[in-house]
């Protein structure tokens, strides 16, 4: 007997996903060691304002006399671990809520889902704006913010899940003998909703950055002279034709990001409906038949 | 005698059948029960703002000073924004007067000893910011669908691979990142159109298109990217069914079974998904302004929070607020007339 190959994951063998694996993998890389390879310190002027690309600076320096490419290496992972941050803390709440307001069927249910409702009334970078105005630009407010932007609709769609699971037989059978309610919902939802909850994980992380980015961006997130991408397109915005890798240096890395990040998620939702796509291929292919039979 | 009641229910019908059939119209019921949960929405909402705005930062009087802050300036400033009463009578104060249009004064500006009315600085920003967004609607919604359909027809093949990944990679950037690009293709490589959008005062921003170029194609490019997809998806779905299948049977042209048969079907869902891109025009707004300085209530909003001026951003956040519910409600509306069979579930 062989033992079976260690593979990829299914989405990884996408072409999609192989691409946006590889660009993440840079991203966070870049993220991750640029700090250790940055041959200037963020905060030290090491030429005149505004230089174009040479010899001792590859992408020039910024409206203050910076390197920009250590500015780059720096300011990775600033964006990458608020938007994590706020994305595991919105997924905790999220879930929470769900679950509790799923398997309650009590008075709680409906008292939870009008709550998350109002966050639903707010336009997200509104609600963002909100709390930065009301509380002060800091790390922890950003954090709040996203979370708040991003709890309803995981709250809402782990609720549903949670109705869904809790009426199987093998919730009832744990039910009916004696476990306690938080075994129920550990040990029989959660394993049972997980899909439901990675299915848009993706998609909300690269939300998270790109609503933290754009904090940074407005100049109600992190402040100079902190080396964050969103930081960085800010302040040199205005000395463009300077020196353009200033601004297109970040920009690119952000994109990256971003990009990356959304490929791995839709190639990921993608393979895990791989029946529902063969069955669309099956549609096609009739469909074309039919087409050229009509035309006949 | 259960027999006669219909009778009886149908000679009654006639006299108030008028009634019955204006006001008990499910669509009229539906609007009304909507219209209520909007402003019940909009009151809690209207809560939220002025307790994180107004009540959680404790003391505004010392924000709004900052440095300029002495005993006697804190206790104007205290006495004219009504700060030593409870806090139930100035969120009442609050809303009534936002009920009746008086918006107050902005707090920045009485705390350097000036007044300025809030409707009077934002009035010709919020007539700007309807330009910008009633712009971007008009192409965003014949775009979408038009991307959306080719890309639907031609699934599976080279267009099709082409548009969906344009569609992702525009979709998956921040607004202010594809501005950013477009400043440095426009302005720093081309030097074609001015990277920020100064409308001189009394000026509309119709009468300087130039200006408007690059904040609209920024809207456009994350907005189609989702609306093209959504409608791509909803396109396909009904490009399967059975009765697209027997129009294609029944010999109608190509042009007739697509937009006759397939459109209008996959419209009905989409016009639900349009109207939130166009609700997420309003958080998109806010940045792009930002990003090319234009004279919009969005720029405003980010500009007061910059100098904490508590007045001006509350009552700019309940307005945007109270658009965004209002746009709920026309998009549910625009859903129950599209699609017959929610007409008589409403």
């Amino acid at each position: 007997m062989t033992r079976p190959k260690a593979q990829m994951p299914r989405f990884a063998r996408t072409t999609r996903g192989a691409i946006g694996l590889v660009i993440f993998a840079f991203v966070v890389g870049v993220a991750l060691f640029g700090p250790l390879l940055a041959p200037h310190g963020y905060a030290t002027p090491i030429g005149p304002p505004g230089a174009p690309p040479y010899g001792g600076a590859p992408l020039g320096t910024d409206y203050l006399g910076r390197d920009v490419l250590s500015r780059v290496l720096d300011g990775g992972l600033s964006v990458i671990w608020i938007g994590g941050a706020a994305t595991l803390a919105s997924y905790l709440v999220g879930l929470t809520i769900g679950l509790v307001a799923g398997y309650s069927r009590t008075i709680v249910d409906p008292i939870l889902m009008r709550i998350v409702d109002v966050l639903l009334a707010f336009p997200a970078l509104l609600l963002m704006l909100l709390f930065v105005g009301g509380l002060g630009a800091h790390v922890g407010v950003l954090i709040l913010g996203v979370t708040l932007v991003q709890l309803p609709g995981i709250a809402r769609v782990m609720r549903t899940a949670t109705l869904e699971i809790s009426t199987r037989g093998y919730v009832e059978a744990a039910v009916s003998r004696g476990e306690r309610t938080s075994w129920v919902l550990t040990r029989e939802i959660v394993p049972n909703i997980a899909p439901t909850l990675l299915a848009d994980l993706g998609v909300r992380f690269s939300y998270s950055i790109i609503l933290v980015a754009s904090m940074n961006y407005l100049g109600l997130g992190l402040q100079p002279p902190a080396p964050d991408w969103g930081v960085m397109i800010a302040e040199n915005r205005s000395f463009v034709s300077l020196n353009v890798w200033s601004v297109l240096a970040p920009a690119v890395m952000l994109g990256l990001l971003t990009i990356g990040v959304n490929l791995i998620a839709d190639a990921y939702v993608r393979t895990s409906t791989q029946s529902s796509v063969r069955a669309t291929r099956r549609r096609f292919i009739r469909q074309r038949v039919l087409r050229t039979t009509a035309a006949d | 005698m259960a027999t006669t009641a219909p009778a009886e229910a149908l000679l009654e019908a006639p006299a108030d059948g008028w009634r019955h059939r204006y006001a008990r119209h499910p669509v009229a019921t539906f609007l009304l029960w909507r219209v209520a949960a909007g402003i019940l929405t909009l009151l809690v909402v209207t809560m939220v703002i002025f307790a994180v705005l107004q009540i959680i930062p404790g003391n505004v009087t010392q924000i709004v000073l900052g440095r300029n802050a002495t005993p006697d300036r804190i206790a104007a400033i205290n006495a004219s924004l009504h700060l030593n009463e409870s806090v139930p009578t100035r969120y009442l104060s609050f809303l009534g007067g936002v009920v009746t249009g008086h918006f107050g004064d902005s707090s920045a500006a009485l705390a350097q000893g000036q007044t300025l009315s809030v409707w009077h600085a934002i009035r010709t920003p919020l007539g700007n910011s309807l330009v910008l967004a009633g712009i971007t609607t008009v192409l965003f919604i014949p775009l979408s669908l038009f991307f959306g359909m080719v890309a639907a027809l031609r699934a599976g093949r080279p267009t099709d691979s082409i548009l969906s990944l344009t569609a992702l990679t525009l979709g998956a950037m921040p607004e202010f990142l594809i501005g950013t690009l477009l400043i440095v293709i426009f302005f720093a490589q081309l030097n074609l159109l001015p990277p920020v959008s100064l409308i001189p005062a009394g000026q509309t921003p119709l009468g300087n298109p130039k200006e408007l170029v690059l904040p609209v194609l920024t809207l456009l490019g994350v907005s189609t990217a989702f609306g093209s997809r959504l409608l791509r998806a909803s396109m396909i779905e009904v490009l399967g069914e059975d009765f697209v299948a027997m129009a294609r049977l029944n010999g109608y042209r190509e042009r007739r079974v697509v937009f006759r048969y397939a459109l209008r079907n996959a419209l009905a869902p989409s016009a639900q998904i349009l109207a939130q891109q166009i609700q997420y025009l309003i958080g998109g707004i806010i940045v792009v302004e930002s990003v090319f300085s234009y004279p919009g209530i969005g720029s405003k909003l980010v500009q007061a929070i910059q100098v904490r001026d508590t007045q001006m951003v509350t009552i700019i956040a309940t307005i945007i607020a109270a658009i965004y519910i209002l746009i709920n409600i026309l998009a549910d509306l625009a859903v129950v007339l599209l699609v017959p069979k929610l007409r008589t579930r409403a």
